[in-house]
């Protein structure tokens, strides 16, 4: 097969060439232009979201500029105003609380069953692992209406505490879940020569497992990060009062006062809102990713 | 990266079969090793239990109580959504809304994964980068964004339609344009998921059966239709079904942008059960309404969970 497949070319082989490299340039061209286009469509309300928050109300509400672009001059004054005149730093403050708690309480919870399911195996274990994975597909929206009696019975309603209990129920499943798929991709003799030096299973997690599966572990965190950064049914049913909500419900209701949107401060504040997640994708995207995929490829 | 799947068959348990030889000892360890095992899945088992599937037990129990919560109805609440036009325009556009947007989800990732693929492997990584950006802005603050674009005096988006000498729409009072613009938003959002999806699954196809087909004179389409669909089914399918639950369960953009509105239009189940449920104060009527999203999702679930599997046996 393979003198016939190299024999056919090698006849013609300058004439086939040149038109395989322009079918491919032409290829490339395509691309790149339909690329263009769907990059225009993804960020084309991040850039408007930045050009309002960049501009004076008043030329937002004269509308006698082209509103893609700053024609009055650059001010930052939306952002003085966010973060002077309104309650917008207390979400802030209140979301990192929330976020830092929920991120550790997932990686202790997460890391402890992974390592349990995926290693150590005991009666049920394969059982448990695949409910949590359906639990994973439970939607909040399907849960909301039961955790507010249940919020409500334990004297959490309306404060940030009441998130740090319930975020778990987002974040913990798929975290134990791709956990268990980082734990089982490495090497059984590990475990084994940690056994034989006398490893308690403990030490044998701490001292080899975390380390070797760190990558996992950061996709982890980043995954359990972002879910309860940008959390949204929660928060909006459980709290009302100003000083206990968090950031994407805070500026979504709150900011927006009487009939006239402030829309330029609105834009400032979900970009700072924004910067978070968007920071730590910039720097750690292949975690990101890994930790998005994994979902469907781990398992 | 099959390991879960063979893992899922009790078969071995290496580290007692090669503890000493005495018995008494072996069954201590034994016993040791699941006591350790169980008390560290504990806290897994605390948090799925009471914060999941207790709440999901108690939905129901829920669904049955009067507004008040003072006696049991039976199936009360269920019949009264049944009875009412609004729920059947929920069902509705709740399915228009999570078909809609996760087939365009799926085709704008399935060509953008391509045209990526197609680039040098240098400048993908930048593309790639670009384009995951609406799936990491939180939802709700993009939403926030979109609803600007869509304001009914300042639209940029009208701006431009005005410019090229079309008529201003009022995209958010007039039911079926807000029903196109909820999805517009959710299909913006969730197209990335999809283009990450695929792009690792194209990566996954063997350079080899590209080559062969190309020495058999295989046209670009025939390549895609023969070797890259083939390869590609099954991730395909899992992508799609897990869109489907979290496009159907979708709160934040209807929510943000239209709260239900225009005239009950764009109401989906999640955001008409937090409606009543929440806003009205009836928490047994709101969880009535949530309910009904259950055997959709679990028929989708059990879907995604033997995709997952058979996925892990052809990877192994």
């Amino acid at each position: 097969m393979s003198t016939a497949a190299i024999a056919v070319p090698t006849t013609k082989r300058i004439g086939v060439g040149a038109s395989l490299r322009r079918n491919r340039r032409w290829a490339l061209i395509t691309s790149y232009f339909f690329l263009i286009l769907f990059a225009i469509f993804f960020l084309m309300p991040p850039y408007y979201m930045i050009v309002t928050a960049l501009k004076s109300d008043a030329e937002v509400a004269h509308m006698a500029t082209n509103p893609w672009i700053i024609a009055n001059g650059l001010t930052l004054d939306q952002f003085k105003i966010l973060f002077m005149q309104t309650d917008f730093l207390i979400f802030f403050k209140n979301t990192v609380i929330v976020t830092v708690c929920v991120v550790a309480i997932t990686m202790v919870v997460s890391v402890l069953a992974a390592f349990s399911l995926g290693r150590m195996k005991f009666w049920g274990s394969s059982i448990l692992a695949t409910g949590i994975f359906l639990t994973y597909l439970v939607p909040d929206t399907l849960l909301f209406i039961p955790l507010f009696q249940i919020v409500k019975s334990v004297g959490l309603l309306n404060s940030y505490w009441g998130m740090v209990l319930v975020y778990p129920t987002l974040t913990v499943p798929f975290c134990t879940w791709i956990m268990i798929g980082y734990f089982q991709s490495i090497p059984k003799e590990l475990d084994e020569a940690a056994l034989i030096d006398g490893a308690s299973h403990m030490q044998m997690l701490t001292k080899i497992f975390i380390p070797v599966a760190l990558p996992g572990i950061i996709a982890a965190m980043i995954f359990a990060f972002t879910v309860s950064w940008a959390a949204f049914v929660y928060p909006m049913a459980f709290l009302y009062s100003a000083d206990q909500q968090v950031l994407t419900v805070g500026t979504v209701t709150s900011l927006i006062r009487g009939d006239v949107y402030k829309w330029g401060m609105l834009m400032a504040g979900a970009l700072v809102a924004a910067a978070p997640p968007l920071v730590i994708y910039a720097f750690l995207m292949d975690y990101y990713i890994a930790g998005l995929t994994a979902g469907a490829t781990k398992g | 990266m099959a390991d879960i799947v063979q893992s899922w068959m009790p078969t071995e348990l290496p580290e007692t079969e090669k503890a000493p030889a005495k018995k008494s000892g072996l069954r201590r360890l034994m016993r040791r090793h699941s006591t350790t095992a169980v008390l560290m899945c504990l806290p897994l088992i605390v948090i799925v239990a009471g914060l999941i599937i207790y709440p999901a037990f108690y939905s129901i129990y829920l669904s049955m109580l009067n507004k008040s919560q003072t006696h049991f109805i039976g199936l009360s609440n269920f019949n009264f959504l049944l009875s009412r036009d609004t729920f059947w325009m929920v069902v509705e556009q709740s399915a228009i809304f999570a078909l809609s947007a996760v087939f365009f989800k799926a085709l704008i990732g399935l060509i953008t994964a391509h045209l990526v693929n197609n680039l040098p492997a240098k400048g993908q990584r930048k593309w790639r980068g670009m384009l995951l950006v609406p799936w990491v802005i939180p939802l709700a603050l993009s939403t926030l964004g979109w609803w600007w674009l869509f304001d009914p005096t300042y639209s940029a988006i009208n701006f431009i339609l005005s410019g090229l000498g079309f008529e201003k729409i009022a995209w958010l009072s007039t039911p079926y344009w807000a029903r196109f613009s909820v999805i517009l938003v959710n299909v913006w959002y969730g197209a990335p998921f999809f283009l990450i999806m695929y792009l690792a699954a194209l990566k996954s196809v063997p350079e080899q059966l590209y080559e062969a087909a190309s020495i058999d004179g295989a046209t670009a389409w025939q390549k895609f239709r023969h070797i890259t669909l083939p390869m590609m089914h099954n991730i395909i399918a899992i992508t799609v079904l897990f869109s489907l639950i979290v496009t159907f369960a979708n709160f934040d953009v209807v929510q943000i942008m239209t709260a239900g509105g225009p005239r009950n239009m764009t109401h989906v189940f999640a955001t008409y059960s937090f409606l009543l449920g929440i806003r009205s104060g009836d928490l047994p009527l709101g969880a009535a309404t949530s309910l009904f999203m259950f055997p959709i999702l679990a028929i989708a679930a059990v879907f995604i969970l033997r995709g997952v599997r058979k996925r892990g046996r052809e990877i192994g």
